[in-house]
């Protein structure tokens, strides 16, 4: 019997790992008040504990599951060649479908009609003020990141930090800070717009030139260490940013010259349409960095940094450019934000938020500026979607589990993300080399 | 209050209770160290940073508070009975700590080893495992809530008074217990044929493999070792501070940056950094502005990125390619 066959047992176990791991991931939360003397319990993991074990109907549930999927992956075994390529041809269908011109161009004209008239189809208010600050801000702060991640290669764990940069500087300026505005004249918010952005941008280039001579992992610590050391500042200085509070109301931004009147109140249509006019501007600026001499400064610095110097190309300026430049478009999400939320507080720019814009980059496809907004939208929609129903006794915490399994999965199955860039998916495979070996025979302990 | 005024006050305090503040920072300074050598092997023997080790240690801190609660109860431990339970908290400790960092590592690096990933790859995915573990605690134990380990000993228990500074049992132990946990993981590192295989592939992973190692059994072993010390340290600040699921990120932190002090892959430099860390950490106390604690914080995150931007080799020096 080839069933009991010892790498078969394995994939048993590993199944029944996986399965045991989920049964805890979607379970019921432990308690987080925990007496103070006796063992901790109502956890979930008491109640699955040895002597409990009997009284939790789920365990089994998950159990049985794992042994019926391990019966029909054992079953599926022998054609497994051919159920991979299926698998793969579908994984590759978005490119495959993308690829070809006609489709492309009525593909671009149904999303942009889409996009347009969304609206007019989405009725309520809520639903749309969720689309403009959970899917539009997140687009912006994602593309930020792409450029920082994947066009130059750097890993920025302090991405909120601009974010955060872009929404005081917009409290600043409005007057919304306990501190008195600069000038002692607030000034309306839809002026600060390209001052967001230039304080983000400035930002940038201040904390890029002195860590972007240091190597990945040492880069990816440091701004973690910068984004602890201003979540800190802001929290601190009370007088000055309103500490853990935050600050009070940012005025809705208006327009007015004289033939045209826009005022960007309660309602948040106007904001979706400013939101999806810059996410455009932000698009178009980038895919053209990506393919001027800039761009492919970054590459060939990504690539190796070595060769890059020795052909002439300076890497800490480009790396400081590829940081400002993210910055950009992460401050504006900041001031966007805060004129939409209106309130700004310190909870808004964690650690979190940083490895959530991560996710997304790397889920959509790092270097793919369409992969990387098409990642945004398809998490913030999933995520959107958690929050408001709460399915399957899900809890609004339980996010960054899901976000930390995903980011370990992309990279085992899919690190060139759902629509790669092609240079991105060649870089990968590149590395690839060596042992020819399918990601899931290593997932399942079988030796190549 | 002017800032000279706060400035020699700061010394004023550390003036009159010096001997307080070195016991405090010796006993952060031993956590801090076992967390670092594990920071520092795990880099020697892969090349980058394991951004779960935080987690790690977390994982072991609380399965001590698990231990000594179900152990304990509401009594209070006594005499030879806090010996054991210290002990066995050191073992639980380190060995849930051993697991968690031998799952990180086959879950999140080994597949990519096996495809010879980019560098970006494992840290994106460190990242993840230390997000989920993190995270996963939260869901159990809950969301930022500090938990008390049982009574090991009374809370609080002086062992004696050194020129008029009370140093607690607590700081005696966890010195004690670093200190011969540190000099046994050197000793294995560099006396034993498992160390003398973390080392051989620190230095040259693929010709050691030609030379009979076995690398992943090693890379295993190394996270074993790193992981049962951190899970040590856990245990020993659980019994100090009590332990919060996001205790991983910022102490984490604060030993990594131990080990870049002394120069990672450097594991001496990584403890003697430790021991940097925690005395910088307990004398910075009385320079907090307003006596607010986050400022100790700040000063040390500044540190860690004074030290690498001037000095990312440490001071002992780096020692890629040779762990010990």
């Amino acid at each position: 019997m080839t069933i009991f066959a010892p790498a078969n047992l394995k994939r048993l176990f590993t199944i029944l790992m996986i399965a045991g791991v989920i049964a805890v991931m979607t379970g019921t939360p432990g308690s987080s008040t925990a007496p103070p003397t006796t063992g901790i319990h109502g956890s979930y993991l008491e109640r699955v504990s040895w002597f409990g074990l009997f009284a939790v109907q789920r365990w089994f549930l998950f159990f049985t599951l794992g042994v019926i999927v391990w019966l029909l992956v054992s079953f599926y075994r022998p054609r497994a060649r051919t159920i991979r390529h299926g698998f793969d041809s579908v994984l590759a269908l978005p490119k495959e479908i993308t690829a070809k011109r006609p489709t492309r161009i009525v593909l671009i004209l149904v999303a942009l009609a889409i996009l347009l008239f969304l609206p007019k189809l989405v009725h309520e208010s809520f639903w749309m003020y969720l689309i403009v600050e959970q899917i539009g801000v997140w687009i912006l702060l994602a593309l930020g990141l792409n450029v920082v991640v994947g066009f130059a290669g750097l890993l920025d764990l302090g991405f909120a930090a601009f974010y955060a940069i872009g929404a005081y500087t917009t409290a600043l300026f409005t007057g919304a800070l306990p501190m008195p505005a600069l000038f002692h004249h607030p000034i309306p918010t839809l002026w600060v717009i390209p001052i967001g952005i230039l304080a983000a941008m400035i930002f940038g280039v201040l904390l890029g030139t002195p860590t972007l001579r240091l190597r990945g992992d040492y880069l990816a610590i440091v701004t973690l260490g910068f984004a602890l050391i201003i979540d800190d500042f802001v929290e601190i200085q009370n007088g000055v940013t309103g500490g853990g509070v935050g600050s009070t109301p940012v005025p809705h931004p208006s327009l007015n010259l004289g033939f045209l009147h826009i005022h960007w109140g309660i309602s948040p249509t106007p904001y979706y349409y400013l939101c999806l006019l810059f996410i455009a501007v932000f698009i178009a600026v980038f895919s053209a960095l990506e393919h001027s001499r800039i761009g492919r400064a970054w590459v060939a610095i990504r690539e190796d940094e070595v060769a890059a110097e020795s052909v002439g190309i300076n890497p800490l300026k480009f790396k400081v450019m590829a940081f400002a430049v993210g910055a950009a478009s992460g401050g504006f999400g900041g001031v966007m934000s805060a004129g939409l939320v209106g309130i700004i507080n310190p909870s808004l720019f964690t650690y979190q938020i940083s490895v959530n814009v991560l996710v997304l980059v790397i889920f959509g496809g790092m270097g793919s500026i369409w992969g990387v907004a098409l990642g945004a939208i398809v998490i913030q929609t999933a995520t959107i979607y958690l929050d408001n129903y709460q399915p399957w006794g899900y809890q609004f915490n339980d996010l960054f589990m899901y976000i930390g399994a995903l980011l370990i999965v992309m990279m085992i199955f899919r690190p060139a993300g759902l629509l790669p860039s092609r240079r991105r998916a060649r870089e990968f495979a590149e590395a690839k080399g060596g042992d020819d070996v399918h990601t899931d025979e290593v997932l399942t302990g079988e030796q190549p | 209050m002017g800032f000279e005024h706060f400035w020699l006050s700061g010394f004023d305090q550390i003036h009159t209770a010096f001997w307080t503040y070195l016991a405090v920072g010796l006993q952060n300074g031993a956590v801090y160290a076992m967390i670092a050598v594990g920071y520092t092997l795990v880099y020697g023997v892969l090349g980058l940073i394991n951004f779960a080790h935080g987690e790690v240690f977390m994982c072991g801190g609380f399965a001590g508070v698990f231990l000594t609660r179900g152990i304990l109860g509401d009594r209070t431990g006594t005499g030879w009975g806090s010996v054991g339970l210290i002990l066995a908290g050191i073992l639980i400790g380190g060995l849930v700590s051993a697991l968690v960092a031998t799952g990180v590592e086959r879950v999140a690096y080994r597949p990519l080893r096996r495809r010879h990933a980019p560098k970006l790859a494992f840290l994106i995915s460190a990242i993840g495992a230390s997000f989920f573990i993190q995270t996963l605690a939260g869901k159990e134990f809950g969301y930022g809530v500090n938990i008390f380990p049982g009574q090991v000993f009374e809370p609080g228990k002086v062992m004696f008074t050194l020129f008029g500074a009370q140093i607690h049992t607590i700081a005696v132990v966890s010195i004690i217990a670093a200190v011969v946990m540190l000099v046994v993981a050197d000793r294995i590192v560099r006396a034993t044929r498992l160390g003398r295989g973390i080392r051989a592939v620190s230095q040259d992973a693929e010709t050691s493999s030609l030379m009979g190692v076995n690398i992943d059994r090693t890379i295993t072993i190394t996270f074993i070792l790193g992981g049962a010390l951190a899970g040590a340290a856990g245990f020993l600040y659980t019994l100090q501070s009590g332990m919060v699921q996001n205790a991983g990120t910022e102490i984490g932190i604060y030993a990594f940056t131990a080990a870049v002090l002394g120069g990672i892959g450097n594991l001496r430099g990584a403890a003697l950094g430790g021991l940097f860390i925690g005395l910088f950490g307990s004398f910075s106390v009385p320079f907090a502005f307003e006596g607010n604690v986050q400022w100790t914080e700040i000063y040390t995150f500044l540190i860690l990125v004074l030290v690498l931007i001037v000095r990312p080799t440490g001071i002992l020096g780096e020692k890629s390619g040779r762990t010990a």
